[in-house]
């Protein structure tokens, strides 16, 4: 049986322990509540680009705009969201894992595709695997501004342009609830499911100067507003599963650390008990 | 008087919501003056300012990317970001200024002028705004 001091130690150090896993789950906490609020702020935006998008798109089939049209795929590119620190549960694993499989089951070599890795443990992930990586980003703030994602989307959705890949995904975790996020993929380029909001009676535009020239700026914008809308919520995601990972762990401390109490305390008894003994045996040796 | 609700939007929130008499902006093919009663339109707006008029006192913004929404009581200006004059950080937009027009004179092959340009536009806009 362990000696005293050796269980004193761990509970101390399991305490410890326990206090920056408090700490982490309160900071988390207060983050998964700004990101909320930061997801809540961009739905207006979101929700307007897609309406006028939606009925541009819809209101006449003659627009034309190679971001609204498929081609052969030679070449597909990925988008994952990731974390740039670990300490949040499942969150990266599930994402990584999944893109993972999906690469492997679709594609036969590296020419096929390529990655654009948000997030460090996404990057050095891939980076390890020797698989193409065509930009990253790493270290975004926990509450990212769209200025800080601007240029990596709109590389991204130039690549599209450039034809040099002929289709775009997002792997990100959506945040369903703040003990659920759910590894969820999406299809960005080309764009091909925009249904209009029907609620939009009579909404037929005037168009200045031509709905070609509206598509040319609009639709880029469209697409990087969906990647920025998958960022803010994988980060709200991300901080979500921290939170659930570190109120896991500030329990599972808690559990050992009772556990531990628990030994400790038999083992002072069974000391004490046998100091007993052999004070008794010594008077009785006396006597 | 009738007026038009004007909501600006961007992906950081809601920038300014409120009632004006009228919306003058720059599009891509020119001026555009906005007042209550327009037919629907959508419009892509320049880097510019776009100023929006009540009674007797004039709010101005500083726009970059966006796109106009008209409809006859109401004006949405979706844009990448949009700033009030008292929001604008004169020392990084005069920093930004200096720093794209050295990128522009440099005259390397490896620079990527549209983008310096773009740069640039948007730290004179909001110059010109904050001022």
């Amino acid at each position: 049986m362990a000696s005293l001091r050796d269980i004193k130690n761990r509970i101390s150090s399991t305490t410890k322990m326990k206090q920056i896993t408090k700490a982490m789950e309160m900071v988390s906490a207060s983050k998964l509540n700004k990101a909320e609020q930061n997801v809540k702020s961009f739905v207006p935006y979101s929700e307007k680009m897609e309406e006028v998008v939606g009925s541009i798109a819809n209101g006449n089939t003659d627009a034309q705009h190679p971001m609204l049209q498929k081609r052969d795929v030679k070449k597909t590119g990925y988008i994952v969201i990731t974390s740039d620190r670990g300490l949040a549960g499942a969150y990266n694993s599930s994402v990584l894992r999944n893109v993972f499989r999906t690469i492997n089951e679709r594609h036969n070599s590296s020419n096929e595709y390529t990655v654009v890795a948000i997030g460090r443990i996404g990057y050095e992930f891939f980076k390890k695997r020797d698989m193409p990586i065509a930009k990253s980003i790493i270290g975004l703030a926990d509450q990212p501004d769209f200025a800080e994602i601007k240029e990596l989307a709109s590389e991204t959705v130039q690549m599209f342009t450039d034809e040099e890949i002929d289709e775009l995904n997002i792997y990100y975790n959506h945040y369903v609830s703040a003990i659920s996020q759910e590894v969820t993929s999406k299809k960005i380029l080309p764009i091909t499911d925009i249904e209009g909001k029907a609620g939009m009676s009579g909404s037929q535009y005037e168009y200045e100067p031509d709905q070609e020239q509206i598509l040319k700026v609009l639709l880029p914008q469209y697409a990087e507003s969906l990647i920025y809308g998958a960022l803010l919520d994988g980060k709200a995601s991300e901080h979500a599963a921290r939170r659930t990972a570190m109120n896991s762990a500030s329990d599972n401390a808690e559990d050992i650390i009772d556990d531990l109490s628990l030994s400790y305390n038999r083992a002072r008894q069974a000391a004490i008990t046998q100091e007993i003994t052999e004070i008794i045996g010594g008077v009785a040796a006396l006597e | 008087m009738k007026t038009l609700t004007v909501s600006v939007v961007t992906p950081d929130g809601p920038v300014l919501e409120d009632s004006f008499d009228m919306v003058s902006c720059k599009a891509e093919n020119g001026e555009l003056g906005i007042l209550p009663g327009h037919i629907p339109m959508v419009a892509p707006l320049t880097i510019s300012g776009v100023r929006l008029k009540r009674e007797n006192d004039t709010e101005r913004l500083a726009v970059n990317g966006g796109f106009l929404e008209v409809r006859p009581d109401k004006v949405t200006i979706l844009a990448q970001s949009a700033e009030k004059p008292s929001e604008i950080n004169v020392d990084r937009a005069q920093e930004a200024k200096t720093r794209a027009e050295k990128r522009l004179q440099s005259k390397q092959d490896d620079i990527d002028f549209q983008r310096a340009e773009l740069a640039l536009k948007r730290a004179t806009n909001r110059l010109e705004i904050s001022r």
